[in-house]
């Protein structure tokens, strides 16, 4: 079964990309392109560019670049922000959330507050849980996705070490499904799977 | 799994309305402040202005709208600034579903919980400063309709600052002059009520003016959320 | 027509070509202005009611109009950055909000010089003042918010959707406080009733509105020269202009 099954071809596409942040120029020239099943892995120095590039493709930036950018299917973006709400418990957090893409059975929240260790916490008000913790339940929206597009901002941050090996696992499957994942990361991944790399360097050439 | 489809506009709009609903709930402090706020204000004009029930009963109309136009103010701040500061606005940016009705989600949440709240408890208020009771009625409606107009146009103001650190003091900058004509028309309203006068036809151009603000401000609204998430 | 609108883009044509308008456009306007002010103030009658006082009606009617224009010029200007993503309209927004600051305050302050003798106060809560004052703060509104920003770009843009909601608001702000001021209009200082105006007062009353219109035009064309130096300052056209002039 895929979930993509109903649009074959490119996730995402962005030509001649060029970025300027204040009068300094990112990266010009950049073309990506995603196509069911790619892992893509967005490497650079701090101040490269990483988490603008996925800001502009997900769409929140919409100024200050050039080029071309299609998004021909749903994607799901986690930036630096949990977005998760302080008074609101896990459960509600995930049932509620204001991504607004699909309604959630409860049974498949609670398996997926369960996927990512927080069972048990499905109804402690979130300002209980620690900093690590609201990052699991954002990195919960993962397991609830149906959206084939991934862009993923340091999704390994205050996440141990058997919580990045269960992400990577996430990936790869998500990937097999017919998913595809942008995501950017300081450390190298150790995925069984096919990366395709994209390096970003502070001067602007790729 | 492509079966599963994003919620309708309305319901997920429902959905939102909930959400924001129960964060005011569980916060009760927050929802309460504006009215303390209002309170205290209104316990300031009889120690500025003297106590003779006459000069307060005339002066009443015009307080109540003022005060009640200030604790709108302050904390129309408050619409988008939580959201944006933990990232939830982002996520809501990025939503299938039309921003223009998500965003009347949060203001109609703020509305119900500080301008319908306002004009349930203003006859008490009304009392206070002597207003005629025969006022009561017309300056709750006034309020009811009125503060709608101030959570719109709020919403614009709070969708342009959010991203702004010091926001607080600038948002009273760009919106009170919008205020303007709602404060002329609610004071109108009470002092028709007074003289005896027929109030439904300024409750009308107040229900005008919450009609054209439902129509045009989620537009601005929108539109500033999206640049606040940008700069 | 659409490539002209595109080289309204570009910002070293723009700064050309407002450099040529602006020198033939200030002589005129000045000599305009000198003329309307001159004849004005030296050459016609005498009020029957009002005496000599009320020629300062031809500075504050010029400057009252022409400010409510300015308010348009800006969020029209704010607009079509917002639509097409054009720089130089940022530009001509930025730059029309202090001119129009500028000469809503004057039309206060000549408002206030105006109301001295004839009313026998500096401040009276007339409409018209009122409604000026409200368009006073608008403006500062959309240069506060402007300055509130770091990202200009963003600035520009917030600043757009501002004066937008700024023109819709705008007729029914004006509308709300002449209404306002009908129902709280004391008898004493009555003005409104047919105010009719001799043509030997109303032609220099024209004339310097438009001498005003093309100062405004001016102040706004130079307001946009300096703010294009300083955006494209490290461009090589900027630079080149820079060598030549030392």
């Amino acid at each position: 079964m895929s979930i993509t099954s109903g649009c074959d071809g490119l996730l995402l596409q962005c030509s001649a990309l060029t970025l300027v942040r204040g009068e300094r120029e990112l990266f010009s020239g950049l073309d990506v392109s995603l196509r069911p099943g790619e892992v893509l892995q967005v490497e650079g120095e701090n101040g490269a560019g990483k988490t603008s590039l996925l800001r502009v493709l997900a769409g929140l930036a919409r100024y200050g670049y050039e080029g071309e950018i299609t998004r021909p299917v749903p994607l799901l973006y986690i930036g630096h922000l949990s977005a998760v709400k302080e008074l609101l418990t896990p459960r509600e957090n995930l049932a509620w959330h204001v991504d607004g893409h699909a309604d959630y059975r409860d049974s498949d929240v609670c398996a997926a507050l369960a996927k990512v260790g927080l069972a048990g916490y499905e109804d402690v008000p979130s300002h209980q849980l620690s900093a690590g913790q609201h990052r699991r339940v954002n990195l919960a929206r993962l397991h609830l996705s149906r959206q084939p597009l991934w862009l993923l901002d340091e999704p390994f941050t205050a996440i141990d070490r058997d919580g990045v090996a269960s992400l990577e696992h996430l990936f790869v499957s998500h990937a097999k499904r017919g998913g595809a994942v942008v995501l950017t990361s300081h450390q190298p991944l150790r995925m069984e799977y096919p990366l395709t790399r994209l390096m970003l360097r502070a001067g602007g050439d790729l | 799994m492509t079966e599963t489809t994003a919620p309708g506009a309305v319901s997920f709009c429902l959905r939102l309305l909930r959400r924001q609903l129960t964060l005011a709930i569980r916060r009760p402090v927050a929802v309460g402040n504006p009215l303390l706020f209002f309170a205290m204000v209104v316990a300031l004009f009889p120690l500025g202005i003297g106590p003779a029930p006459e000069t307060l009963a005339g002066f009443a109309p015009g307080i109540l709208w003022i005060v009640a136009l200030l604790s709108n103010l302050l904390s129309a701040d408050g619409i988008f600034r939580s959201d944006f500061d933990d990232g939830s606005l982002e996520q809501l940016l990025l939503a299938p579903q039309p921003l223009y009705l998500s965003v009347l989600a949060y203001v109609a949440a703020h509305w119900l919980v500080t301008g319908v709240l306002l004009a349930l408890v203003s006859p008490l208020f009304a009392a206070m400063l002597d207003l005629p009771v025969v006022a009561w009625p017309s300056l709750a409606a006034g309020l009811f309709l009125g503060s709608g107009v101030m959570s719109l146009v709020g919403g614009i103001g709070a969708a342009l600052t959010v991203g702004l650190r010091r926001g607080g003091m600038l948002i009273s900058l760009l919106i009170l002059p919008f205020y303007m004509p709602v404060l002329i028309f609610g004071t109108a309203t009470v002092q028709a009520a007074l003289d005896g006068a027929p109030v439904q036809p300024f409750l009308a151009l107040l229900g005008s003016m919450l009609c054209l603000s439902i129509a045009l401000a989620p537009l601005a609204i929108s539109a500033g959320l999206r640049i606040s998430v940008d700069a | 027509m659409w490539t002209l609108f595109h080289k309204f883009g570009s910002p070293p044509w723009l700064y050309r070509l407002s450099g040529s308008i602006l020198r033939w456009l200030l002589p005129i306007s000045l000599l305009a202005l000198a003329m309307g002010v001159g004849w004005g103030l030296l050459f016609t009658a005498p009020d029957f009611r009002q005496g000599n006082s009320y020629r300062i009606i031809y500075i504050h009617v010029p400057a009252a109009v022409v400010a409510l224009a300015g308010y348009y010029v800006m969020a029209i200007a704010g607009g079509i950055s917002l639509i097409w993503k054009m720089k130089m309209a940022d530009v001509a927004m930025h730059a029309a909000a202090p001119v129009g600051a500028a000469l809503t305050f004057i039309a206060l302050l000549t408002g206030a010089v105006w109301g001295k003798p004839t009313w026998g106060t500096w401040w009276v809560w007339d409409a018209r003042i009122t409604s000026m004052l409200i368009l006073l703060f608008l403006y500062l509104g959309v240069m506060a918010l402007y300055e509130a920003f770091d990202n200009k770009a963003a600035a520009a843009r917030a600043c757009a959707i501002l004066s937008l909601v700024g023109t819709v608001n705008i007729p029914i702000i004006y509308k709300s406080v002449d209404w306002w001021y009908s129902l709280h209009q004391p008898a004493s200082i009555k003005f409104t009733g047919e105010s009719t105006i001799d043509p030997s007062m109303l032609y220099p009353l024209l004339l310097s509105i438009i001498a005003f219109y093309a100062l405004f035009t001016c102040c706004l064309l130079a307001n946009m020269r300096a703010e294009i130096l300083q955006r494209e300052r490290r461009t090589g056209w900027v630079q080149r202009l820079a060598s030549e002039n030392h």
